[in-house]
């Protein structure tokens, strides 16, 4: 697993409001009961670790439907950081 | 009913993104026209995300105040007192003795002293000074421009701030028309201000991913948020008798008050607590739905806002609910937090008034979500006999007033 899989599945995890021991990538974000402000606090942890604008407005996107899976989350995360460094 | 009094209203003011009165403010809503525009207010605006609000333009302190006593006054206890000089000019009431120790002073605030606060934060932190202005403390509690308006304008009665964020006037409107009902008071001067288009307030705003990039519009399909808004709004609150004995002109009569909490999410909100609080202003009135021809909506612009407040009017009125003509003038003044609700009920009270309401601009098309009339950027001649204004906060707490026109 890559540090931004691992550094993005724990912030997720941070959030759940399910009871399981463990979040993996193949997680469907709707099966981890994320309510939209944890969304908010989820994406400001991210951007806070990564350094990274994530364009997210509460109105018009959810999370839970443009993402399917926390690997999903994952991607677009290392999508942001690579388009970081380049 | 015969121990208690009606309530009339007999002044009004207003400083708003559409004008510094409150016949500017809404001859403006009543045209349609648009509050919004480019952030000015902060000394770094090209730093924000957030590019617009609705701001009080060209509003020159120095037109309103000596120099020397502006060093006591925050931006928001500029526009309360402007607002009640105006609501009182209106009244052409004096408050001398006794009225002056009856008159109650309660002011709804959501976040006070922000200006203060932000120029404050900035010296220490950021230019590292050691030192903050003397005032800074008096300048920026929740509870100045109550203070100071009791100062400016010699009300000597019970005098107090009113916080419940988004719907901190509708609260203290409504303990004002309480107290001036019961003979606890026989006059009150109250409303709402804010002034909260600071950098840190708008950094605090983007980072809850709520606001709209360009404009608001409230239950319109593709409304994409709300627009921070400030100002202030005014007015005098009393007895019929004292207001006919004076020969007073009478603008409206407040009715009804209804209060709530959700007790649920802190920001996500809430139907329940909203038909609640909107049942609580029709029984306190002694009104049934089909009494209510307009209802002046909370209407941020926010999807969740809308729709749920959509859900609430169908519940609360029925079958009625169909027949209610619904707008949010926030579509033009933006959210004033703290000052909203009283801005709001100026506009429902004029509107009750001249049988006109107000619009809501910015409308695209139906959101399926959102099925009600919603006056959509037209203003429309409507006989009122009475409406509702609603107020729905952060932190789950509602308040709604009913007013009726005054026969």
């Amino acid at each position: 697993m890559s540090d931004v899989a691992s550094d993005v599945i724990a912030i997720i995890a941070k959030k759940k409001r399910v009871a399981r021991p463990n979040v993996e990538v193949s997680d469907r974000l709707a099966d981890l009961g994320l309510e939209s402000l944890d969304a908010v606090e989820m994406i400001f942890d991210l951007e806070e670790k990564f350094d990274i604008q994530i364009p997210y407005n509460a109105n018009t996107n959810n999370p839970r439907t443009e993402f399917e899976t926390v690997g999903d989350v994952v991607k677009a995360v290392e999508n942001l950081v690579a388009q970081k460094k380049s | 009913m015969s121990d208690v009094s009606r309530v009339v209203v007999t002044g009004l003011g207003a400083v708003s993104p559409l004008g510094h009165t409150a016949a500017a403010y809404w001859e403006n809503l009543k045209a349609g026209v648009s509050g919004i525009g480019p952030i000015t207010l902060t000394p770094t605006p090209e730093e924000l995300t957030q590019k617009v609000a609705a701001e009080v333009k060209n509003f020159d302190p120095l037109k309103h105040f000596p120099e020397r006593q502006l060093s006591t006054l925050d931006r928001i206890s500029q526009f309360a007192i402007v607002a009640a000089r105006d609501a009182i000019a209106q009244a052409a009431v004096t408050f001398d003795m006794p009225l002056s120790v009856r008159t109650a002073t309660i002011i709804g605030t959501g976040v006070g002293g922000q200006t203060t606060h932000d120029d404050s934060f900035r010296r220490v932190y950021l230019e590292k000074r050691t030192r903050v202005f003397p005032l800074t403390i008096p300048k920026l509690m929740v509870n100045a421009p109550a203070s100071q308006v009791s100062m400016a304008c010699g009300l000597r009665g019970p005098a107090f701030a009113v916080a419940s964020a988004c719907a901190s006037a509708t609260h203290a409107i409504g303990i004002a028309f309480h107290m001036v009902r019961s003979g606890q008071v026989d006059c009150a001067v109250t409303g709402g201000a804010e002034a909260c288009i600071t950098f840190g307030t708008v950094r605090g705003w983007e980072a809850m991913r709520v606001m709209s990039p360009d404009v608001c519009r409230p239950f319109s399909k593709d409304r994409m948020g709300l627009i921070l808004g400030e100002g202030a709004a005014m007015m005098v609150l009393e007895p019929l008798e004292r207001a006919q004995a004076r020969g007073a002109q009478i603008l409206g009569e407040i009715v009804g008050f209804g209060m709530s909490a959700d007790a649920a999410d802190l920001t996500a909100p809430d139907q329940g607590g909203m038909v609640r609080a909107m049942q609580g202003a029709l029984d306190d009135a002694h009104l049934a739905p089909a009494d209510i021809q307009y209802v002046n909506a909370h209407g941020t612009g926010t999807a969740a806002n809308d729709e749920t407040e959509t859900k609430a009017l169908h519940e609360a009125f029925g079958a009625h609910a169909e027949k209610l003509a619904i707008s949010s003038t926030k579509s033009m003044v933006g959210h004033a937090l703290g000052a909203a609700g009283a801005l709001e009920l100026v506009a429902t009270l004029l509107a009750v008034r001249e049988n006109i309401v107000p619009p809501t601009t910015g409308y695209l098309g139906p959101d399926p979500a959102c099925d009600l009339d919603y006056v959509p950027n037209e203003a429309r001649a409507l006989t009122i006999d009475a409406a509702l204004s609603n107020s729905f906060a952060f932190g789950g707490l509602n308040a709604v007033l009913a007013v009726k026109k005054f026969a």
